[in-house]
């Protein structure tokens, strides 16, 4: 037994190697689409780090102002936007935004009626429905933004997939994703035979995308005095979308370090018990 | 174990660990336990659900309509002269849950009767204008309730529960 | 192991109870007195984390239902929900989620234990096939658990796993159509996979019961592999081996805990949050990780029938194995080629496995390919010849004599403290 973990640890580091070396030929997923780059959220940190309330109510803003014409984010509330651990809007705020938008309702005569929503209602989408959508943007409609921040990464290879799995840098290929993507528009590099109605974007799979580039330095006025440029807007609204789909990650990490304390106290109880236990066993 | 603990020194730091892990396994399966159970909780969505407003304006003296709130009935009432007389002057001493007819609606509104539509016997749905005494008669098991829906007679134990209401404006109430 | 029973019921209602169901006798004997051998190490703790794992699933699993709803247009929305909603629904459904590929961490160390110590070998053969089986229902309850979120992987995972039954020569087409319930993955899909996702646990359930009967029926085996000769080998069930599985339990609680509240998407896959879409197909369909070898092994084969077989046999030639390694010594300590054709098959496994990530194209394939032969080969030609030529290693004559060395050793007789034996 006592030799086997070096035997282990000589075929694990040359399967490594096998594998390292096969890593090169495997990029093969999207050659033209630059890896993009790690972006410091104030969430990064897998056991500790948290959302910036500011910075989420500014996503918001940008979401509303901008995104919010084309793309819905019908998984959430409007008292999301009030609850704990999320942008943390006033309970009074929360109201008058949710009351901005219209909610068709059958009325007690069965026929369609509007009323203001309310904060129990659901982020009301900017098209009626998905075929709706798609016919006023090219016959493909923009999807849905609840989740994307989960839905979306890129392939990191072989040496950091195995990292990750301690950094938990993985769960922020999304975010870092969508931050590319809305940084990532430019001209088409000469010589690249251009896609009518689309447009060229340097980390979308393919390069050439349907929604145009719609953010712009200094186009939405910030309440606090966080720069207006088209960096800092895609942060925020990227912090937001990562907030909408994974709301109860400050919850989760709070709780996470609470409950690891109390195992690693409790298996080390265990191991002394055990220990105690077995101390009468010949050869133990 | 027992024997061994009067002969030996060491088996009280022994039992004491033993006693920690014990204690320390029994937090840790009723905190295991607990998120199961209190996942059975009515969850955020139909927290939010809590309140419904209703136009009053249609209702006409004598009818009623039943609007939901919370996924049961509840019964709004416009109350007509007769049924408020009725209703003031019943001896509090005869009900079997002595409740006076001013304590079941809001002050200077005593035509407009607001009360969940649930029968606190075994919470049927009672029928209204209906039974001995005017007021609801639940068909499951006979309780009769008054033009106050007080029960009067039957085996219902309780009056008819009135929900947490306000008047918004002299046309509008919000139940919840 | 057989032999009189030591249990004394203690009260009257216990005497009583004894005469008409003896359940607490049962225990008593089975998870109490049983004897088990006292040099197991902590590869032996995986059973009992097995365990651990199924109730687990089956718990979280029961709860999700209350709040899952299994049609096509609510599916998605249902378990975000759950992860938005339900108090403490995020949890529960992590632990769910991260909890299928924890139970697939634990069932591997253990089959590859049970390979390593030759666990399969006379008398334990029905015990190694029943676990072969538990395996083989693990596999589909997980896939179909996968597909009940209706994501884009859900969904062609699910047309792609359904696909491979219209390899069947005539009938499998009619076969793929009964699992669809209509011309392609849709509701009526979703719906039979739900209700047999729900079944499948139980039916494992009662596979581990027999399973855990027919351990108790050979006892344990041993790192040495060598079978107990007497009492002095042993050592009762409780308080020894439930004390050390319940610190092993917590160790590895510890890592799930790790996995549900700090990398909860680790295991899983992105596209499996882009609702199921029948008209896009995602440019890289992948399943869970711990299918992935035998993904690898069907992609190998450039042959729709061809790639299913081997699939299929991959997991079927398991169940020979007791009978394709001929050597009768049991532990890979004492069997020096055994060991290391042992510890190059675990690596084809995970080369496999990494292959099954990668795209079908190139090296790839080829690479895929020479590992999928050389897995057969372990089977069929590597372990079949290593019975015939290897010479063992001379075996110790009984678990106490490897634990304390040969009882001719000065230091056994001078300072061993006392039999471990209390009763």
């Amino acid at each position: 037994m006592i030799r086997l973990p070096a035997r282990l640890t000589g075929l694990i580091v040359a399967a490594g190697l096998a594998l390292g070396m096969a890593t090169p030929a495997l990029s093969a997923g999207s050659p033209d689409a630059p890896r993009p780059a790690n972006v410091p959220w104030s969430f990064s940190n897998p056991f500790w780090g948290m959302f910036d309330r500011a910075q989420l109510q500014r996503g918001f803003q940008v979401y509303k102002e901008v995104c919010s014409s084309c793309h819905g984010m019908e998984l959430l509330r409007y008292r999301n936007l009030g609850e704990r651990g999320g942008p943390e809007f006033p309970e009074a705020m929360v109201k008058a935004l949710a009351a901005q938008y219209r909610v068709t309702e059958l009325n007690d005569r069965g026929e369609p009626a509007e009323r203001p929503a309310e904060a129990k209602d659901p982020f009301q989408s900017p098209f009626p429905n998905k075929l709706a959508a798609a016919a006023a943007n090219n016959g493909k409609a923009p999807p849905d933004l609840s989740v994307i921040a989960k839905a979306r990464t890129y392939f990191r290879g072989f040496p950091l997939f195995v990292v990750d799995l301690f950094t938990g840098e993985n769960l922020m290929t999304g975010p870092n994703y969508l931050y590319a993507f809305l940084t990532g528009y430019q001209e088409p590099p000469a010589g690249v035979e251009v896609v009518e109605g689309a447009h060229y974007n340097r980390y979308f799979p393919g390069n050439w995308v349907g929604m145009p580039n719609i953010l712009a330095d200094g186009q939405i006025q910030y309440q606090d005095n966080s720069p207006q440029t088209v960096s800092q807007y895609a942060r925020d609204v990227t912090a937001f979308m990562y907030w909408a789909a994974e709301p109860k990650m400050e919850e989760r990490k709070r709780m996470g370090m609470f409950v690891i304390l109390f195992l690693i106290f409790f298996a080390t109880l265990l191991y002394f018990t055990k220990k105690k236990v077995w101390a009468s066993v010949k050869g133990h | 174990m027992a024997e061994n603990a009067s002969t030996s020194p060491e088996p009280t730091r022994r039992d004491f660990l033993y006693l920690a892990t014990g204690a320390t396994a029994g937090v840790a399966g009723i905190g295991a336990v607990w998120p199961f159970v209190a996942q059975l909780q009515p969850d955020a969505s139909q927290l939010a659900l809590a309140s419904v407003e209703v136009n009053i304006t249609s209702i006409q003296r004598g009818q009623a309509i039943t609007v939901m709130w919370r996924g049961r009935p509840v019964f709004v009432r416009h109350r007509t002269e007769e049924e408020i007389t009725a209703a003031r002057g019943v001896q509090l001493s005869q009900l079997p849950d002595p409740q006076s007819d001013d304590a079941r609606h809001k002050a200077n509104r005593g035509q407009w009767l607001v009360l969940v539509g649930v029968c606190t016997h075994l919470g049927c749905v009672p029928i209204g204008t209906a039974g001995d005494f005017k007021g609801w008669f639940c068909p499951c098991h006979g309780s009769h309730y008054d033009t106050s829906g007080r029960i009067r007679r039957g085996p219902a134990p309780r009056n008819l529960e009135i929900p947490p209401y306000e008047f918004v404006s002299d046309t509008s109430i919000r139940i919840g | 192991m057989s032999g009189h029973s030591s249990y004394i019921p203690k009260s009257g209602i216990e005497r009583w109870l004894d005469v008409r169901l003896p359940v607490v006798r049962m225990m008593h004997d089975q998870f109490v007195s049983f004897p088990t051998p006292k040099n197991l190490n902590y590869w032996w703790t995986f059973g009992g984390i097995l365990m651990l794992c199924l109730v687990t699933q089956i718990i979280s699993g029961i709860v999700l239902v209350m709040h899952y709803t299994p049609h096509t247009s609510l599916a998605f929305a249902s378990v975000e929900h759950i992860m938005r909603n339900v108090e403490y629904g995020w949890l529960i459904r992590y632990i769910h989620q991260n909890g299928a590929s924890m139970f697939f961490i634990a069932v591997y160390i253990h089959i590859f234990r049970g390979m390593y110590y030759g666990s399969y070998k006379e008398p334990r053969e029905v015990l190694w096939i029943l676990g072969v089986i538990i395996f083989l229902l693990m596999m589909a309850t997980a896939f179909m658990g996968y597909v009940l979120p209706w994501g884009q992987m859900s969904f062609w995972g699910a047309t792609v796993i359904t696909n491979l039954f219209s390899a069947i020569p005539i009938v499998g087409n009619t076969i793929t159509s009964l699992l669809w319930g209509g011309f392609s993955v849709d509701n009526p899909t979703l719906n039979r996979l739900f209700s047999l996702h729900y079944l499948l646990p139980f039916m494992i359930l009662g596979v581990v019961i027999l399973h855990v009967w027919a351990l108790h029926v050979s006892g344990q085996n041993n790192p040495t592999g060598v079978e107990p000769k007497s009492s002095k080998d042993m050592v009762p069930f409780t308080p020894y081996a439930t004390v050390k599985d319940g610190f092993a339990m917590v160790c590895f609680i510890t890592l799930f805990a790790y996995f549900v509240f700090f990398n909860p998407g680790y295991l899983g896959h992105p596209d499996n949050y882009i609702p199921a879409n029948p008209l896009v197909t995602p440019a890289h369909i992948v399943p869970e990780w711990y299918l992935l070898p035998f993904y690898a092994i069907l992609r190998a084969i450039p042959d729709k029938l061809g790639g299913v077989i081997a699939m299929v046999g991959a997991i079927a030639i398991l169940f020979f194995l007791p009978w394709l390694d001929r050597s009768k010594v049991k532990s890979a300590r004492y069997r020096p080629l055994f060991k290391q054709a042992f510890w190059v098959f675990a690596v084809v496994c995970v080369g496999l496995g990494y292959l099954g990530a990668m795209p079908a194209e190139g090296l790839y394939v080829t690479m895929a390919q020479i590992l999928t032969f050389y897995y057969f080969a372990h089977f069929l030609i590597i372990l079949p010849l290593i019975g015939v030529f290897e010479t063992p290693k001379p075996l110790p004559a009984s678990i106490s004599e490897s634990v304390l060395g040969p009882k001719t050793g000065a230091s056994t007789t001078a300072g061993a403290p006392a039999a471990p034996e209390r009763n």
